[in-house]
């Protein structure tokens, strides 16, 4: 049984922090369609489209059938430990760090062997459930878990590594004049988050749920302002050494294309908060979480970027919005790149629209600040690094990864003509 | 096995001789090229030799970067007309005997060099796991990068659980080859190992614990293929090859392997040879942890599947034992050096059987069998082959 | 001895001191909200361009963005509706001699300590002049509240129904411009209007009536309590933006000791 992870005590202000060291990050090209499906929780294996053929690792063919036609697809994770062994040395610095590690071979039901981390709780020779996830290289890895939960299943030192639970961490909500803000300090104070910062730009204006944010226990209030790079730095400066988990939910949501609004003031306050308040987040606070990738219990995990999923392509009646969001991703994919090496996951969140003021108009539906809240929570907790929150999100995110073109032409529709 | 007939011609015309071992070191500066360079030299001095009388050619490095056979004839000013690269690890030794064998017999070549050397840097061993092959940066480094520690445990532990083997039955072949060792002086491994410490040491990779383990180290191994006659010529001791086989990527539905492509060609390789196992006086397995030898003792038919813990517990593996094996000591005790442990059995075969194994002699051998396995590829070796030798020449 | 070369010999003695009547310009200093679907004034924002650094080894610069009504600030004519036909009523075209003047201010302190929607009244201005004399034509008013004591979420007061911070009445803006002529009509507030302004008719009467009539604005001044009644000269110029419906600004008196 999986001993449960303690608060951790207060760090040793004369230890050096531990360094980030990595697991081997190096993939093929076809493996990387592995990573893709981790990244979403999917476990995938590629299968033979003309025979059916289930295949691991990554290939450029069938080796069956020798078609070309091998595509990634879900399968079913449950399977048997047939083979396993605890790795006490290892040539890699991040394994040789962490050793005892516990490997082994499944026999998958679906009729492949696989290698895999072995969850502690997982009996020799027992029934398991594959999960796929990334790493802390950021590349998909699998990983045998008991096939029925068990007590403290998620504080497993192997799987922890693959997670980024908020239990014990410090969490930095941007925004918390919203409901969204104020729904995520919520989630992830119930997550067990040791402590939720919640940033609120000009004090000198109240909104509604502030009192009630006030009271909640383990919250505390920070003037933070994405729009102010000067408020960006001085909250990093005070509080960055000790954000383990950067929740962004800072968001600017107009209704509008281009011509209706004459004008790029409001799109200005867009890109102001969703592209250039995203980057003073990461000028501020990326260096501080990257150095802390390793940083024990409590280390620096993961940053959460709540995107629209129209950042993927556009909407032309949220068009600006839909263009900053764009912008926002684009931006996360630099930051992704640029955070690679500390083992903090990147997050991307894609939500279709919400239950708020700016989609008020629309048909449902929509996401509840809740249901994004716990979405996000799951995905921290499942250690997921895409995903797609609510029924039109996951529908326009499915259709962009099957067909980009078609979708754009689709969103892009004169309706009824 | 296959969809056609595979009856094939006996190698007549054609020996081995000259065996080559420059011994090894843990750790040296020198590149992959000095070592093959030393090993080749000692080839030439050894037959009596000039570089232009070599005119085939073959290599087998890791380390050899960025080049490969090609650039090692200008290196080392060879102009060959037969020339090959093998990159088959501890398969290495006997393919490179069976791919000469062929060109000398069918005239395209007179006298091929075959050579095989690793360095041994500081670095070298990680650099080299981590660049392996593709599968396993995909799919098998990433998981823990036990290199192949982690990749023989997890054969171990399945070949323990499925046929009973016991820790001290790998220990009985880890402790006889330590004990060979003793009388190989180029062994790197000197000190006298009980089975009490091979029990004791620390764990590895479990069930791998520190003596089931090679320790990387840079060294070169080498011989000659040629004309009978020319070997005559020159007055050398020779071996003739009865029978070999070769295999890559047998059984890929095994879920973990627990055999070896060996099985597939067994009964091939004693048919050509004309002898039966227990006619054999030594064995020189592949053996870079001992559950792999102990693989090849089923596989090559001395005896049954899953009766190989019985076979090493009715059998004395030393040297002047009842199945003398790994006569050198393996690369247990020798070391592990690169490609050339791929090489090591087979040298050590060759003098055996030319008579020139001096310490480690097995008195009166007249017939030895040689096996390789190598590439772990990703989670199971890919490549086995073996021979089957005779003392003497046409 | 001329007018100034007399004024500079009492700035110099101090006999005349000159008065700051400005916010410093601050990211944090609250603007005026308005409802979201509308466009926004902008904040002040400050981004550092180089520090003696690899950006610009020797020199310290930045370059800052903010709206025409952020902070201390002046409003032209042309900022409302009903002053957008008149001549010269953007702050590049306003004379600049409507930028020094007499200044007449109107405390109002206590009765906003008392009453946050406070409106000044025209019979308060009549109090005033009873004791003061009438105000001159050509002369700023102020409207002292002490409000620019307050900080925080104190100052724009806002609540469900708005903000809440004094201002005039419509009777009294239209006095003090059909009546007294005046030059221009300042506050303390984020605006000329008070908080409630809106529902006042016609909504928002100082923005309305002041800018329909030519007259201008100040708004968010501090340091009214340093000011005599009457006696001091005002000196607010604006930035000479091009078109300009106001901009903020250095606003500072001239007092007499």
């Amino acid at each position: 049984m999986t001993k449960p992870i303690l608060k951790p005590g207060r760090k040793n202000p004369q230890i050096r922090t531990v360094h980030p060291t990595l697991p081997p990050a190096y993939r093929s090209r076809k493996a990387l369609g592995f990573t893709v499906a981790a990244a979403e929780g999917r476990f995938c294996l590629q299968r033979c489209d003309d025979c059916g053929k289930l295949t691991y690792p990554a290939r450029e063919a069938c080796p069956a059938c020798l078609s070309m036609n091998l595509r990634w697809q879900d399968v079913d994770p449950a399977g048997q430990l047939i083979a396993e062994t605890t790795i006490r040395t290892s040539t890699n610095s991040y394994f040789r760090e962490r050793t005892p590690w516990r490997t082994g071979t499944v026999m998958l039901d679906a009729g492949v062997s696989v290698l895999a981390h072995i969850h502690g709780d997982v009996t020799p020779q027992g029934r398991v459930r594959m999960i796929a996830r990334t790493d802390k290289s950021g590349k998909g890895v699998m990983m045998a878990l008991p096939e029925k939960e068990v007590e403290n299943m998620a504080d497993d030192k192997q799987l922890r590594e693959l997670t980024c639970d908020p239990k014990h961490r410090r969490v930095l909500i941007t925004d918390g004049r919203s409901d969204v803000g104020q729904a995520m300090a919520r989630a992830m104070v119930n997550a067990g988050a040791e402590i939720v910062f919640v940033g609120l730009a000009e004090e000198w204006r109240g909104f509604p749920g502030q009192a009630a944010m006030t009271e909640i226990a383990n919250v505390e209030i920070v003037p933070l302002d994405v729009t102010n790079t000067t408020s960006v730095q001085e909250c990093a400066g005070e509080i960055g050494g000790k954000v383990d988990i950067l929740i962004n939910t800072a968001q600017h949501t107009r209704p509008g294309g281009i011509m209706g609004r004459r004008d790029v003031v409001t799109s200005r306050d867009e890109m102001e908060v969703n592209y250039f308040g995203l980057m003073r987040l990461m000028q501020g606070f990326g260096p501080g979480m990257k150095a802390r990738g390793a940083d024990g219990v409590n280390s620096a995990c993961a940053w959460v970027n709540l995107l629209s999923v129209y950042a993927l392509s556009n909407k032309p009646d949220f068009g600006s919005t839909s263009a900053s969001q764009a912008a926002a991703l684009s931006l996360a994919q630099c930051f992704r790149a640029e955070m690679a090496g500390s083992g903090v996951k990147v997050v991307n969140a894609y939500h279709g629209p919400l239950e708020d003021e700016w989609h008020q108009p629309l048909p449902p539906p929509k996401v509840s600040p809740n249901r994004l809240a716990r979405e996000v929570t799951g995905a921290l907790q499942q250690g997921l690094e895409d995903i797609a929150i609510g029924e039109v999100a996951v529908d326009v995110r499915g259709r962009w990864q099957e067909d980009a073109g078609v979708l754009e032409k689709e969103l892009t529709q004169i309706e009824g003509m | 096995m296959g969809r056609w007939d595979n009856k094939r011609q006996p190698y007549d015309s054609v020996v081995a001789a000259v065996p080559v071992s420059v011994p090894y070191q843990r750790f040296t500066p020198d590149p992959a090229h000095w070592w093959l360079a030393r090993a080749l030299g000692d080839l030439l001095r050894g037959a009596g030799l000039h570089p232009a009388d070599i005119d085939g050619f073959t290599v087998s490095s890791f380390t050899l970067f960025p080049d490969t056979a090609v650039g090692l004839t200008q290196h080392l000013g060879l102009t060959p007309r037969w020339l090959d690269h093998i990159p088959m690890g501890g398969a290495s030794g006997v393919v490179a005997l069976r791919r000469a064998a062929r060109a000398v017999q069918a005239g395209d070549a007179s006298v091929v060099a075959c050579v095989a050397g690793d360095a041994n840097h500081v670095d070298s061993f990680r650099n080299m796991l981590s660049s392996f092959s593709r599968f396993a940066q995909d799919a098998s480094y990433p998981y823990g990068a036990g290199g192949p520690n982690a990749s023989f445990a997890l054969l171990t532990d399945y070949y323990m659980r499925k046929y009973g083997a016991t820790r001290a039955d790998f220990g009985r072949i880890a402790v006889a080859q330590r004990a060979n060792a003793r009388r190989y002086a180029p062994a790197l491994m000197q000190e006298a190992l009980s089975l009490q410490q091979y029990l004791d040491a620390r764990p590895i990779s479990d069930p791998i614990h520190l003596f089931d383990c090679v320790m990387p180290c840079a060294g070169a191994e080498a011989f000659l293929v040629m004309r009978a006659d020319i070997a005559a010529e020159l007055g050398l001791k020779t071996v003739k090859i009865l029978s070999t086989i070769e295999r890559h990527n047998a059984f890929p539905d095994d879920p973990v392997q627990d055999r070896g492509g060996w099985a597939m060609d067994k009964d091939e390789l004693w048919d050509m040879a004309g002898i039966n196992p227990d006619q054999v006086d030594f064995l020189q397995t592949y053996d870079d942890y001992p559950v792999i030898s102990m693989m090849q003792f089923e596989d090559l038919g001395f005896c049954a599947k899953g009766e190989g813990p019985a076979f090493v517990r009715g059998h004395d593996l030393e040297i002047s034992g009842s199945f003398p094996h790994n006569t050198s000591g393996g690369q247990l005790s020798v070391g592990q050096a690169g490609a050339a442990g791929g090489f090591l059995g087979l040298v050590e075969a060759i003098r055996q059987l030319t008579g020139t194994a001096s310490d480690t002699q097995v008195k009166g051998a007249k017939y030895g069998v040689v096996s390789g396995f190598g590439m772990i590829n990703y989670d199971r070796g890919v490549c086995s082959a073996a021979a089957v030798l005779a003392k003497g020449s046409q | 001895m001329s007018v100034l070369t007399e004024l500079a010999a009492s700035l110099a003695s101090g006999a005349v001191k000159t008065v700051d009547l400005t916010h410093t310009l601050d990211p944090d200093f609250p603007v005026m909200i308005l409802p979201p679907e509308f466009g926004q004034c902008a904040r002040f924002r400050v981004e550092e361009v180089s520090r003696y650094d690899e950006r610009g080894p020797g020199w310290y610069w930045r370059n800052f963005s903010c709206g025409e009504h952020t902070g201390t600030h002046f409003d032209a004519p042309i900022h409302w509706i009903s002053g957008r036909d008149l001549p010269n009523a953007t702050v590049d075209a306003i004379p600049v001699s409507a930028f020094v003047g007499p200044v007449c201010v109107i405390d109002c302190a206590g009765e906003a300590a008392e009453d946050e929607d406070y409106l000044l009244e025209v019979e308060t201005i009549e109090a005033w002049e009873a004791i003061h004399g009438e105000i001159p034509a050509g002369a700023w008013v102020l409207m002292r509240t002490d409000w620019s004591k307050r900080s925080g979420a104190e100052y724009l007061n806002m609540r469900e129904d708005g903000a809440h911070s004094p201002g005039p009445s419509a009777q009294t803006i239209r006095f003090l411009v059909e009546t007294r002529d005046i030059l221009g009509f300042g506050t303390e507030t984020v605006g000329t209007d008070a908080g409630q302004g809106a529902h006042l008719s016609p909504p928002y009467p100082a923005h309305y009536i002041l800018h329909g009539a030519g007259k201008l604005g100040l708004q968010c001044l501090a340091n009214l309590d340093q000011l005599p009644a009457t006696g001091a000269i005002l000196i607010c110029p604006p930035l000479k933006i091009k078109h300009g419906s106001g901009s903020p600004l250095r606003v500072m008196a001239l007092v007499e000791e």
